[in-house]
């Protein structure tokens, strides 16, 4: 960062032979030069993290490899490695690693800030995740001492030769789940969430227009309309979309044929900005899966294969009871789903997997939960005996497997779908069922959505609320499962094209006032919670996209 | 004027009754005057056979063709396929060209004519051109089905000869066969690389509505689905006998142990299209369901000199597919008689729509219907169907109009670019 500033800082002596300095200056100079520090400790975190990735290993090896060719001179040595890179996409990659790690981690607050700061900057967003895990921690531990089932047991070799064998088709093995029962539901956490209050925060008695009158209480800043169009501004009435503009009655040649050329031509170019920037718009069915894997900048290497073998060879050599409670989930969910009962052994596949990939013990950086730790029996207390519990340090709820779900649509090879969901997990997903004062986490979603109803369709929101059907009671289990098993399929993808081309889950909130909106004459009928859901209770005839642009572009605000 | 409409029926279906009923009609009994009969198969034979037949008058309309069995019955439907593909080589048609070794040359539109129905034979008339058959590939797996029958019944798959040989030879005492020893089987060979899907096997139910061969005009009901085996695949010889694998019909998979009530093991065409195309690419999606599309049709031209094109009649086929894992698609048998059971309640929606789209081009306006009347139904009455194929309106415009997807304007074979009449988007159908 080139600019032309005055010598100002702490500590220098406002000596007479120097001109005096506006105060107006000093203070724009002082935030430069904040920024400036800002931004090296952001480049300095983000070369400490690329150090030690197989990204770098490859640099490394290429930039010696390069040593060969003639077009290297001593002479102009960085020069013309940098070149080199250039040309053989190295840079690209590298680019591309870069473009991934700022969208995952959120910016330094503070060189000083403690590392809880990062997981979650409120006290009391701590603590009430802090007790919420207890709550899940406790029952798991009750259901093990009920069943006498150990956490994690290892398998006769036996057992795991039959495991081998059935692999693939786990969906045919049905072990007695009869007595397990999911940890817990979304149901459950909503009623934490609605219990959070922020101890510095004085509602007061008395209602005003002010008083929110949703079940989220507590005081986070969320976007109106006018903010959400400007943040959203791709999705606008006069830009082209898919999910609008694809349908029968336009001619392709209007819309869609230019939007699949220049998709084409993002794979080409490899660039994940520019793929992060053209998803906005929706993604050709044909080009999905490989734009999704750029964006999220996974690219299937060798190692990623060997990686998830490993991975299933932890699977079977131990036997964990979390296992149980997937095998549970899938079958109860995604096993009777219209669309995804044809996936159900591969989501066996990825959670099992998944519950034992260590590598995502990483997200509680950034994430306001933390993995629960357990004991090797006998040594309770004792950190040196300390693991975590599962070994990925995520406890799946009911409907946990919905998230899996979608994306057997788009990959059909169980690694590549397993890197896609890790990542979509770490970077999203998790999101949904933790804490935290996150723009994109639950609770703020709940209360945008909230916050959207009750300003843009006040009567609506006060008739609901008066025959007892809060709004958020029925859209929050939309929301925690992403929409995953009540839209359409196609429809979801579209969906999840937003939330990868805005890096935000912010459009899950919108989606649900706009379900709301659109059924707005129905629901103004009902007179029982119940009648409330039963009009809500199928959303898969919906279209997504002319949804979320009328409420958010053609409501009068 | 018009009187309301009398209707019987010998399938006592609720999704048809439901239909009936919601237009107001008017139940009676077969010796009244009716004007509109959904029948049984064996109704139909009984109505135009030459003892006990009976004339219909203008005002009645019957839900099938006197001889349908020329394409619904497996035997005659081979028979047909392989005539029309002479007579199309003999006019001279670069459809039927071969090439040096005698097999039929690729055409413009990258299809081989009649290579569409895995190779067939009749049993036991063909039993020798069979065993010739079989010698040359003796690994193969080949499915024996029994002409006349529906829902899987009696069919079994064969890796030895000996299988039949027994029967073939000694048909009176064969434990196979459980009825009168005339009745006639087919034999194909067994599609053992078919496309899975989580390693499951899987068909495709398509309907298709027939309102008149000659000129042939015919629909494409867009929300047909897909069946899956409740059981991963395999095609290894020890499960042969297993016909959970192999068998898609709901019929046989609703009795296994992992049929789900809920689903039912089905998947809308729609389902299958978005997995394809996300999965494998536009073009080859586009491809597949063009080469289908283009198959039935075929299919029923094959048929249509051969038919008794009665003016009372019209009909709605069921159309069994399989797709092979070179996204091949492959006509295993068309249905006189689709199933109207629902197995869930996805099911029931769809069948009761589709009847209702049928009686709505078949019977327009739900009036009295009159047989001289041109078959020739308005864009909007036709609800869930597409047109698949309109023979005088090709023949008007010098080009075939038949159905193509969205993207991929082949040409078509007089090399002339067709417009897209029809586009098969990604809709939900529920």
């Amino acid at each position: 960062m080139k600019c032309h500033r005055p010598r100002v800082g702490p500590g220098r002596p406002f000596s007479s032979c120097w001109r005096p300095v506006p105060a107006a200056w000093r203070a724009r100079a002082g935030e430069m030069l904040q920024e400036e520090s800002d931004l090296s400790l952001l480049i300095a975190q983000i070369v400490q993290k690329l150090k030690g990735s197989n990204l770098y290993a490859q640099l490394e090896r290429q930039a010696w490899a390069s040593l060969q060719r003639p077009e290297i001179r001593l002479e102009s040595l960085k020069e013309d490695i940098k070149e080199f890179f250039k040309i053989s996409g190295w840079e690209k990659k590298l680019q591309n690693a870069v473009y991934s790690e700022l969208n995952v981690y959120p910016l330094p607050s503070h060189p000083a800030a403690p590392p809880e700061h990062l997981k979650e900057p409120l006290v009391y967003m701590r603590k009430a995740q802090g007790s919420w895990e207890k709550r899940i921690l406790k029952s798991l531990n009750s259901m093990c001492t009920e069943l006498s089932i150990p956490l994690a047991r290892k398998r006769p070799v036996g057992q795991q030769k039959e495991l081998l064998n059935k692999w693939n088709e786990m969906g045919t093995d049905e072990p007695d789940l009869s007595l397990f029962r999911p940890v817990y539901a979304p149901k459950d956490f909503l009623e934490v969430l609605i219990n959070l209050r922020n101890p510095n925060y004085e509602n007061g008695d008395s209602l005003s227009f002010r008083t929110h009158l949703g079940l989220i209480q507590v005081p986070l800043k969320v976007k109106d309309i006018p903010e959400l169009k400007e943040c959203f501004v791709e999705l606008g009435l006069n830009i082209g979309q898919l999910g609008i503009d694809d349908s029968t009655q336009v001619p392709p040649e209007f819309f869609e044929n230019e939007h699949v050329r220049i998709g084409q031509k993002v794979l080409a170019e490899q660039d994940s900005a520019a793929a992060q920037q053209y998803i906005r718009q929706g993604s050709p069915t044909a080009l999905r899966a490989e734009l999704w894997a750029l964006i999220l900048n996974i690219s299937s290497q060798p190692e990623d294969l060997l990686y998830y073998e490993q991975l299933k060879t932890n699977v079977i050599q131990h036997d964990l009871l979390v296992d149980s409670l997937i095998y549970k989930d899938v079958k109860l969910t995604a096993s009777n789903d219209d669309y995804y009962f044809v996936f159900e052994d591969y989501l066996y596949q990825v959670l099992l997997c998944f519950s034992r990939d260590t590598s995502v013990l990483g997200h509680f950086a950034y994430n306001s939960a933390s993995p629960p730790k357990s004991y090797i029996r006998g040594k309770l207390g004792l950190e040196e005996y300390a693991v975590f519990y599962p070994p990925n340090g995520v406890i799946p709820f009911h409907g946990f497997s919905m998230y899996v779900a979608p994306l057997c649509f788009l990959y059909h090879e169980p690694y590549k779908l397993y890197q896609t969901f890790r990542e979509m997990y770490v970077r999203f997903f998790f999101r949904l069922h933790s804490i935290s004062s996150h723009p994109s986490g639950i609770v703020s979603l709940c209360l945008l959505f909230e916050t959207l109803l009750q300003t843009y369709l006040p009567q609506l929101f006060y008739h609901l609320r008066e025959i007892g059907a809060q709004p958020l009671r029925i859209s929050f289990k939309w929301m925690v499962r992403a929409f995953s098993g009540y839209l359409a399929t196609d429809q979801l993808l579209l969906l999840w094209d937003r939330i990868l081309g805005y890096n935000s889950l912010e459009v899950l909130a919108v989606l649900a006032a706009a379900v709301f909106a659109f059924r707005a004459v129905n629901l103004m009928e009902v007179t029982s919670l119940a009648a409330a859901e039963a009009v809500l209770a199928d959303l898969s005839t919906l279209k997504v996209m002319p949804l979320l642009q009328i409420f958010l572009f053609a409501t009068v605000t | 004027m018009a009187g309301k409409v009398k209707w019987v029926t010998d399938i006592e279906k609720s999704v048809l009754i439901n239909n009936f009923e919601k237009r107001g009609w008017v139940q009676v009994t077969e010796s009244e005057d009716w004007n509109f009969y959904w029948m049984s198969v064996q109704t139909i034979r009984n109505v135009f056979s030459v003892e006990t037949g009976y004339r219909l008058s203008d005002d009645q309309i019957v839900n099938h063709f006197p001889n349908h069995y020329e394409l619904t019955r497996k035997d005659l439907m081979v028979k047909n396929i392989k005539r029309y593909r002479k007579e199309l080589e003999k006019e001279g048609s670069p459809l039927a060209e071969k090439d040096e070794n005698g097999k039929y040359l690729y055409l413009a539109r990258g299809l081989y004519l009649s290579d569409f129905v895995p190779v067939t034979y009749m049993l036991p008339a063909d039993y020798n051109l069979f065993v010739e058959e079989f010698r040359k590939s003796p690994s193969s797996t080949w499915i024996m089905k029994p002409c006349g029958k529906a829902q899987g019944k009696g069919i079994f798959l064969i890796n030895k000869l000996s299988q039949i040989k027994k029967w073939s030879r000694d048909s009176k005492t064969s434990s196979f066969v459980s009825q009168s020893t005339k009745e006639a089987y087919v034999i194909s060979l067994y599609i053992n690389n078919p496309l899975l899907i989580g390693g499951r096997k899987f068909d495709l139910r398509l309907y298709v509505l027939v309102s008149t061969y000659r000129p042939l005009r015919c629909y494409m009901y867009k929300l047909g689905f897909c069946r899956f085996c409740t059981v991963k695949y395999t095609p290894s010889t020890s499960e042969l006998d297993n016909m959970f694998v192999h068998l898609t019909n709901v019929a046989i998979q609703k009795h296994g142990e992992d049929y789900n009530h809920i689903h039912g093991g089905k998947w809308t065409v729609s389902n299958l299209r978005l997995y394809l195309e996300s999965t494998r690419g536009r073009e080859v999606t586009s491809k597949l369901f063009d080469e289908i599309h283009w198959i039935i049709v075929q299919s029923l031209k094959a048929v249509a000199p051969v038919m008794n094109n009665d003016k009372h009649c019209f009909e709605c086929y069921g159309y069994d597919i399989i797709i092979d894992d070179k996204l091949k698609p492959w006509l295993i048998e068309v249905n006189a008689s689709p199933s109207l059971t629902s197995s869930t309640a996805n099911d029931r929606i769809l069948k009761y729509n589709l009847i209702n789209d049928t009686l709505n081009i078949a019977v327009p306006n739900g009036e009295i219907p009159d047989c001289k009347w041109n078959k020739a139904p308005p864009k909007e009455v036709l609800g869930n169907y597409e047109i698949l194929y309109d023979e005088e309106l090709a023949q008007g415009d010098g080009a075939d109009r038949e159905l193509r997807s969205r993207s991929g304007q082949t040409p078509g074979p007089k090399g002339g670019r067709s417009r897209d009449t029809g586009r098969t988007v990604l809709t939900t159908w529920k």
